[in-house]
């Protein structure tokens, strides 16, 4: 893992630049170990974290953030694992299949058989980006986006995989449902598909 | 306990916001603009985490189920106690059985009403507040609403009225660099930093709308989505920039020029739709 730059974001927040999501995960992983002074949240994405925090941030931050440790999110001292019941009925799933060129058993048999990971969340409260897909896997997003996706609905997305935590417009193809409860904020921790999570799709009918 | 007899446009309960939740999709939320919202839980004595009311654009009627000591601020609306008129940023009773009623007020947007003791309602992931884009919190207000008073009162109140400016008619937000200048086009900054801008219809409390120059993109590849902050000042495709304020989404995926600074960003929350905006570079 390597900080690729350190970009300026006002005055309570810097934005760290670095080259795919497994430097994206050993950032967020070091900062969640050792915070910076005033550290308030982090915000992983795709290429980017972003550390807000409650000062303004100084050279001595962006210099810390440079320095930091080049190791994987080691320890995993709490990395969870979820099982996600799928019922594989999504209207996208045979056109899907068509396009990655397998029959929907085969299709399902790989989705089930992949260990996915949290990379990042904030599409809505509890919605998680799920990568670890085979590049075979990956189809764009639907030319027309839905104005109703229900919740629990499981799609794909690009390199990316994700469920629906409630009723929300999306373009994702959607390949099936889950009944897990995928936010619920009396619960502790509040999202299941939270960053660093690994997720296994179990078919269910 | 307050009834709550008309909430105008739009009224919710605001604290703080939620704090630490990013990560997971859940924005900060809170009060939009903080100094008017602390400054009536100052003025009732109460905790600063204390949730108020904020009204945007007058209309509310709230009516004491008991009496309570209450104060407004922000937006200059007139407040009027069982039909009189009735101080505004200072601390007022309001005795069981009678209501208070705001009008809309000349300038600015969001008027605050604070009870000491707090608007008890249930606190979600650590709020009190309503988060109008992902839902969370209570809902927006609506005649019949009761609302429970809480024992978030610290101090004795002392202060009598606190002298504080009415939003100004032309204010001047301050801006210091976003993290994708070199995604726009060089004369962006500039434009921003030297034209009016004016507020759209289109804006809320998740960000504000603003039209004047079109500010062109340098390069027309797609950004991948990144982190958001209050003030964030966002460019889509069309050129016209969001400045995004407390229920922004999370992410976003457009290339951020500015910031607002924090100090700066109360004054944003008072800007209504027609009102004119302008950015300086902050020093």
């Amino acid at each position: 893992m390597r900080v690729d730059r350190v970009l300026p974001y006002g005055d309570r927040a810097l934005l760290v630049e670095v080259a795919d999501l497994a430097a994206v995960a050993a950032v967020r992983a070091a900062l969640e170990r050792a915070p910076l002074p005033g550290q308030c949240e982090l915000v992983p994405a795709a290429r980017t974290v972003l550390v807000v925090l409650d000062r303004r941030p100084t050279d001595l931050d962006v210099a810390a953030l440079c320095r930091l440790s080049p190791e994987a999110p080691g320890g995993d001292a709490e990395v969870s694992s979820v099982e996600l019941p799928v019922v594989f009925d999504g209207p996208d799933l045979a056109d899907v299949a068509e396009m990655v060129g397998r029959s929907v058993p085969d299709l399902v048999a790989a989705l089930t058989g992949v260990e996915l990971t949290v990379a990042f969340g904030g599409f809505a409260p509890g919605f998680g980006y799920l990568t670890g897909l085979p590049e075979e896997l990956h189809v764009p997003r639907r030319p027309t986006p839905r104005t109703r996706v229900p919740a629990g609905s499981v799609g794909l997305a690009g390199p990316f995989a994700g469920a629906y935590p409630r009723e929300s417009p999306g373009g994702w193809q959607l390949i099936g449902r889950t009944d897990a409860v995928l936010f619920d904020a009396d619960r502790d921790p509040p999202a299941l598909l939270a960053p660093g999570a690994r997720v296994r799709f179990r078919a269910v009918s | 306990m307050l009834t709550v007899l008309a909430s105008g446009p739009l009224a919710t309960v605001q604290d703080r916001g939620r704090h630490g939740w990013a990560a997971i999709g859940v924005t900060t939320s809170g009060a939009a603009d903080r100094s008017a919202a602390g400054l009536a839980n100052r003025l009732v004595g109460n905790d600063p985490s204390a949730a108020v009311v904020e009204v945007t654009a007058g209309g509310l009627r709230v009516r004491a189920e008991r009496t309570v000591l209450v104060a407004v601020t922000g937006a200059p609306a007139a407040v009027r106690v069982a039909g009189r008129a009735a101080p505004f940023d200072a601390p007022l009773t309001l005795p069981a059985g009678q209501v208070l009623e705001l009008g809309m007020p000349p300038v600015g947007l969001r008027t605050y009403l604070a009870v000491r003791g707090g608007i008890d309602v249930p606190a979600v992931l650590g709020s009190r507040s309503t988060d109008t884009l992902s839902g969370l919190g209570p809902d927006p207000l609506r005649a019949g609403d009761r609302l429970p008073v809480g024992a978030l009162a610290a101090d004795e109140p002392f202060v009598d009225v606190a002298p504080v400016r009415p939003p100004a008619a032309r204010p001047v937000l301050h801006v210091l660099p976003g993290p994708r200048r070199d995604w726009l086009a060089a004369d962006a900054w500039t434009e921003l930093t030297t034209r009016d801008w004016a507020v759209s219809a289109d804006s809320d409390r998740v960000g504000l709308r603003l039209t004047g120059p079109r500010l062109a993109r340098s390069r027309d590849d797609e950004l991948p989505s990144e982190g958001l902050v209050p003030g964030a000042v966002q460019v889509p495709p069309d050129g016209a920039p969001v400045l995004f304020l407390v229920d922004h989404p999370v992410t976003g995926g457009y290339p951020v020029l500015a910031v607002v600074t924090t100090a700066d960003l109360s004054a944003a929350a008072q800007l209504r739709p027609g009102d004119t905006v302008l950015f300086r570079v902050a020093p």
